[in-house]
């Protein structure tokens, strides 16, 4: 055992007992009562995470704290322990610290909603939930709060479960996370199997004595590439995204911390923490960077044509997951942590001022019936505007130097290709271009809705607020921090971060860590001008694509506001694709869907349960029935038919003997 | 040769006599009939040697069981069974199969026996000798069956008394 | 001298004819003769058996089974009686309260 616990089972356990009282005793409190307990919790555990950073240079890493045994099968062993390393301490932050703002402004924005004690229960379990992940020593564990997490993801997504596609909603994300977790599980049962154990410390240690799988398809591929089935169902890559956009229809607040920040980034942490085995197994990462770009550029093409507030912001959350898993399949792990450190915050903060938005305007989140908002809700402009330019690309906010990060290693890595880059510098345009189309669409020219509009998010006491208002305080000042952190949550610098994460990644950063000879050091100082000047260049390309998306939507949605109209008129058939999501939902409908839901119907309702189960029920229920039916005529009350059937079994009998003694 | 002519002669006569129970309609010719059968079976049971079986058979079956079985007959005044449609058909087909069966038995036996004779008084039944057994080795179920005839008389007498004999019976006893 | 067989034939025709009667008849005085028809064969074959293995126990079963039969008529009969009582009838067919 470690000398100097830091009692890190706390951390996760904390919101759950947050939890349980809201949970059990919640309906009797009054709503202060209730955001107390929450908070208080929450904030608890956001305190331990900061006082496990204060501790975290005296410590010796990788630190492992085992609470209880918990599996024990022959040579298999999962315990519930918990493991920090620089990984898991970035995680840990970004997870309490957002998680625990978002929670101070869900006390404002579900402030006069029913069940408020229901969501506060469930939000504190999502925590417990994500911590546990963050914080576990092995795949099983880890396991458990992935599975947890996407519970409470179907739970607040479906919060407002009489509304038919609120529920259809969480219904939709648990099964289809579900689909991602088959392939994860059946990753975890390979490295049972060939490993003989599940934790982090045992795994990576045998992995990494393997070689390289240069030639086709190994075991390391095999599970890679099972593990990516899986954060890609978790994350919302192709081809298991679909859940994401549907998974509007939870509180906004839900789909910052969960959709945003913390749920969907745990497949990209899953990725980072199996670095050893991606880095063994090259083909699956290649699979993880192809998934991962080409997702990028898929969901910013849909994310264009969207008019719902929350859509954009969703597509636009596939589409930076795309950008992690770039990175990560290109090796440069620590970079796609970067970014998913600083699109917690960007994103978080996306999502939390539309919610302030649609808080302002009583409810609409059609961004055709917005407008003109900058001066009336200023506070909320002023903080989107940061997130917007942040998530742009444009220095010096946080977005520029992740993302840039990112699309340097993509150009330069010996994992990574130009066309990575190149498609990566797209998107970004893509990126800029649609956020800023929703920024001056929001917040620009006249205010198209009207007055007093009350609609689905919220429900119908939201109507009588009277006029477009600013947030309360309590909602603002998470968002003003937010804001701070995207602007200088970057000035840590991707050198620094890389350098801070990459003991944790065994030594397996990229770019130039060895220490070089003297010739060496000179060639490698040409070297080091030349990559510099390179960097240079390509940032360059990317601020001037980001500025060029900042420049057409300008164009479009101020200048010339009729534009778009004649332009998707022009585009026809196309532009319609694009708005219906390219009909990937219908097609998967068509092809999983309804095959399955008729073949259950048919084959397994009317053929099997019906007709076997049913029938061998009632069916021997019916044997018996007429057996007895035939033989009760043996009993007929009849004198002489008993006589005749004591003959006949006395000649049965005497005959029986008679053949017994012939023998 | 006497042995032979004496058993078949018997044995005719039981035959004739149970065939003739069959047949007979009112059930005091077929009690008859029985008694005769059990005169000639004592007959037989004499060329076996048995005495005292023979002897017994006179006494207990053909004098004491069948005079019960002529007296309830009488007391009950039971008349003629009435020729039925399902009597005419057993009739038909049960005598033939009677005489059928008989006969498949009779050619079994004979075919699988072989040919042990029995003397005449092969095994002389004495009643001494019956006793000797009766009352050593088989004390037991004598005396069981002692206690049998006894149930069987209370019970008899139990079951045919009037309702209203057996309540007088109470009260007095 | 007269094969064994020959006796176990008798006492079988005489067995034969007691099943026939107590399946034909419907007097159920008739019936319980058969009975003791049946018993009758049955110790004919008894007393063969004994007589050619020369085992006099055969000879006093026998004789029990004639005091099983007496004490078997006496109860019988005073059933008979009970159930003339009752239903007024010798005939078999006609006690057929319990029939379906």
């Amino acid at each position: 055992m470690t000398p100097n616990p830091l009692h890190l089972w706390l951390i996760p356990v904390l919101p759950l007992i947050g939890a349980a009282i809201n949970g059990l005793f919640g309906k009797r409190f009054s709503r202060r009562a209730v955001a107390a307990v929450a908070l208080s919790f929450c904030g608890a555990a956001f305190v331990m995470a900061l006082w496990v950073v204060s501790r975290f240079s005296s410590l010796s890493l990788p630190h492992t704290e085992t609470l209880a045994t918990w599996l024990r099968a022959g040579s298999f062993q999962a315990d519930f322990a918990f493991y920090l390393d620089q990984l898991s301490l970035v995680m840990l932050l970004v997870v309490t610290g957002v998680g625990f703002l978002i929670h101070i402004y869900s006390v404002g924005y579900m402030w006069e909603e029913g069940g408020f004690y229901r969501f506060f229960s469930y939000l504190n379990l999502f925590m417990f939930f994500m911590l546990t992940l963050v914080l576990a020593n092995n795949y099983l564990l880890m396991f458990i709060g992935w599975e947890g997490v996407g519970l409470a993801s179907y739970l607040l997504i479906g919060f407002w479960f009489t509304k038919d596609s609120a529920a259809s909603a969480g219904k939709k994300a648990f099964i289809v996370n579900r689909i991602g977790d088959f392939g994860f599980l059946i990753g975890l049962f390979l490295l049972i199997k060939h490993f003989g154990s599940l934790n982090f410390e045992q795994v990576f240690q045998v992995a990494a004595q393997q070689p390289v799988e240069t030639a086709g398809v190994g075991l390391l591929t095999t599970i890679g590439l099972l593990l990516m089935v899986g954060a890609a169902g978790k994350s919302a890559q192709i081809p298991l995204y679909v859940w994401l956009p549907d998974a509007m229809e939870g509180p906004t607040p839900v789909s910052a911390l969960i959709h945003a920040a913390t749920m969907v980034t745990a497949g990209v942490y899953m990725v980072a923490r199996s670095h050893v085995i991606f880095e063994h197994a090259p083909t699956a990462m290649m699979v993880v960077a192809i998934v991962g770009t080409l997702t990028a550029l898929f969901s910013a093409t849909i994310g264009m044509a969207q008019t719902d507030i929350k859509k954009v912001l969703a597509y636009s959350t596939v589409s930076q997951l795309g950008y992690m898993f770039m990175a990560c399949g290109v090796g440069a792990f620590s970079m796609g942590i970067f970014h998913l450190m600083t699109h917690a915050f960007f994103k978080g903060l996306l999502f939390l001022a539309a919610g302030s938005v649609i808080h302002a305007v009583g409810g609409e989140q059609d961004m055709r019936k917005m407008g003109g908002l900058r001066t009336r809700i200023p506070w909320t402009f002023w903080t989107m505007t940061a997130a917007t330019f942040a998530i742009a690309g444009f220095p010096p906010l946080a977005g520029f130097y992740s993302k840039d990060a990112i699309l340097f290693r993509a150009f330069v890595s010996p994992q990574g290709s130009w066309v990575y880059w190149a498609i990566g510098v797209f998107s970004a345009l893509l990126t800029s271009f649609y956020m800023f189309r929703q920024w001056f669409l929001t917040f620009f020219g006249e205010y198209r809705g009207e007055p007093n509009h009350a609609q689905d998010e919220h429900s119908s006491h939201h109507s009588g607020h009277g006029g477009i208002h600013e947030s309360p305080k309590v909602m603002l000042i998470p968002l003003v921090i937010l804001a701070v952190l995207s602007v200088i949550g970057g000035w840590v610098g991707a050198e620094r971060f890389n350098a801070f994460l990459s003991p944790g990644f065994h030594g397996h950063a990229i770019t130039k860590l060895v220490a070089p000879g003297p010739e060496e050091a000179a060639r490698m100082a040409v070297e080091n001008r030349a990559i510099e000047h390179l960097e240079l260049g390509l940032t360059f390309v990317a601020v001037a694509a980001a500025a060029s998306g900042f420049f057409l939507a300008w164009l479009l949605y101020y200048r010339r506001p009729q534009l778009p109209q004649e332009i998707a008129r022009a585009l026809g058939r196309f532009y319609q694709a694009v708005a219906n999501k390219y009909y990937v939902d219908e097609l998967y409908a068509v092809l999983f869907v309804e095959p399955l839901v008729e073949g259950s119907k048919n084959i397994l309702w009317r053929g099997m349960d019906q007709k076997v189960i049913d029938g061998a029920l009632d069916g021997s229920a019916q044997g018996a029935r007429e057996v007895s039916d035939s033989v009760r005529r043996m009993q007929s009350g009849n004198l002489r038919s008993y006589a005749g059937w004591v003959a006949v079994g006395a000649a049965a009998v005497i005959a029986y003997m008679i053949w017994m003694g012939a023998r | 040769m006497l042995h032979l002519i004496l058993f078949t002669g018997f044995g005719l006569v039981c035959v004739a006599g149970a065939v003739n129970l069959l047949v007979q309609r009112h059930p005091i010719n077929s009690a008859l009939s029985l008694v005769v059968v059990m005169g000639a079976l004592a007959a037989e049971y004499l060329l076996l040697g048995a005495e005292f079986v023979a002897a017994v058979q006179v006494i207990v079956y053909a004098g004491a069981v069948m005079v019960l079985f002529v007296f309830v007959i009488m007391l009950l005044n039971a008349g003629e069974e009435e020729r039925t449609q399902g009597s005419r058909v057993a009739l038909l087909l049960g005598v033939p199969g009677l005489v059928v069966g008989s006969l498949l038995i009779a050619w079994v036996l004979i075919h699988r026996s072989g040919t042990e004779a029995v003397r005449v008084g092969a095994l002389p039944g004495y009643p001494k000798a019956i006793a000797q057994l009766l009352f050593h080795d088989f004390l037991l179920p004598f005396e069981v069956t002692s206690i049998l005839v006894l149930i069987a008389i209370m019970g008899a007498v139990v079951l045919a008394a009037k309702p209203s004999q057996v309540q007088q019976g109470k009260k007095e006893g | 001298m007269i094969p064994l067989s020959y006796y176990l034939v008798l006492g079988g025709i005489l067995f034969a004819c007691g099943v026939a009667g107590f399946l034909i008849k419907r007097n159920i005085i008739t019936i319980f003769m058969s009975i003791e028809l049946m018993l009758n064969g049955v110790n004919l074959s008894f007393v063969a058996f004994a007589a050619h293995w020369h085992a006099l126990s055969g000879q006093v079963f026998v004789f029990f089974v004639m005091v099983v039969a007496a004490a078997e008529a006496a109860v019988g009969l005073a059933i008979i009686i009970a159930v003339y009582r009752t239903r007024e009838t010798l005939n078999v067919d006609q006690v057929n309260l319990l029939k379906l």
